[in-house]
């Protein structure tokens, strides 16, 4: 078997066992967060970010990981608009694509019913691309930019001028100190 | 370590910590974790069934092609991996569900049926209906993905990933999602009973 498919295996393996383990799957405890009721999830979620902002640019620094490996997507209004799309669904089923994939492998019907919408909205997707593709939807909002200098090819920096451990690493430890303070329930 | 595993659930900052971890590991190893494109991916391979919908084309970067403009676009990336499905994406979203369901039979007492259909904010505000709570995922299901797609990623993809690497994107797909889904929460499950 190709390596890639044993890592495929193992990563995603310990992505679902995570995200089932951190209560991601529960849509209960999605909807409690959207709610501003309870911030369990979103102090996790924040921590996470924060800790993976961190490791990933001192990893840089040292050459440890491959920049090759980075994927930066790009910015276009579509992806406000289809963040706001996904952001309603997200709240009245209390699944995103991930958890929903975690939550019908712990045998959840309503999960199941999810993924099935899901097969429908991501065919709808393809099948009008190509009526939208040349509206606003996807008129260009900076392209490929980060905040933190990547080195990259092809995605410049906000701040370029500024190491990108000094960027990232800020962030980082703005949303931990963040993650911290918040309640954990209100 | 084996009780750590097994406990019914892990701390915030325990929880944060494991994510933030898994998605190091991942970008480390092989790349940033997504998968929202699997679905368009899964959709294709069904599709490619009844129909030739990608077929091998030298002229195109990956070397396969579509008449279909949202599985052509990029090269003929998602077209190449409709043709070949055992690729390191769409195997990874199978061994999500494996771990999903490996973690739940790990848990110490097993959760009422009832309960693991209807959340219990859900069947405050609508009831025991079970058609109803499925009928709303799987309009989410369709509002979710097509959103995701239409913003080229999703909460891992946009949201972890993203704000990983501090994409730019990564923010305005989150400010999206959010200004959205936290008032949509609020006012669709107010007035249940607590």
């Amino acid at each position: 078997m190709n390596i890639n498919i044993i890592l495929a295996i193992i990563i995603g393996f310990l992505f679902g066992f995570i995200l089932q383990k951190i209560g991601a799957s529960n849509p209960q405890k999605i909807i409690e967060m959207l709610r501003l009721k309870d911030f369990y999830l979103m102090k996790a979620i924040l921590f996470a970010i924060g800790l993976s902002n961190l490791l990933l640019f001192t990893l840089l620094l040292f050459g440890a990981v491959d920049v090759s490996h980075l994927s930066i997507k790009s910015s276009y209004i579509g992806v406000i608009v289809g963040g706001g799309i996904m952001g309603l669904g997200w709240a009245i089923s209390g699944f995103c694509p991930g958890t929903g994939l975690v939550a019908l492998g712990e045998g959840r019907k309503d999960a199941l019913s999810f993924i099935l919408g899901g097969m429908v909205g991501a065919l709808l997707l393809t099948l009008v691309y190509g009526k939208i593709k040349d509206t606003v939807l996807f008129s260009d909002l900076g392209g490929k930019m980060t905040l933190a200098v990547t080195n990259v090819s092809g995605s410049p920096a906000l701040f370029p001028g500024i190491p990108g451990i000094v960027v990232a690493g800020g962030i980082g430890i703005l949303f931990i100190v963040i993650a911290f303070i918040l309640p954990n329930k209100v | 370590m084996i009780n750590f595993i097994k406990r019914k659930k892990w701390n915030w900052l325990k929880s944060g910590i494991a994510l933030g971890v898994i998605f190091i590991i991942a970008v480390v190893f092989v790349k940033p974790i997504g998968v929202s494109t699997q679905f368009v991916i899964f959709d294709g391979v069904v599709w490619n069934t009844f129909e030739e919908l990608v077929i091998e084309d030298a002229g195109a970067k990956s070397g396969y092609s579509s008449f279909n403009e949202y599985i052509n676009k990029g090269g003929g990336k998602y077209a190449e991996n409709i043709a070949n499905p055992i690729n390191y994406s769409f195997i990874f979203t199978f061994a999500m569900i494996l771990g999903g369901f490996t973690a739940s039979k790990l848990k110490g007492k097993r959760e009422k049926e009832d309960e693991h259909s209807l959340p219990k904010v859900w069947k405050d505000r609508f009831g025991k209906s079970k058609k109803k709570r499925y009928l709303a995922s799987f309009l989410g299901g369709i509002l979710v993905l097509f959103g995701a797609r239409l913003a080229g990623g999703c909460t891992s993809g946009h949201m972890m990933s993203g704000m990983m690497q501090t994409s730019v994107s990564g923010y305005l797909f989150t400010l999206g999602t959010f200004v959205v889904a936290i008032p949509t929460a609020i006012i669709l499950y107010r007035g249940g009973r607590r």
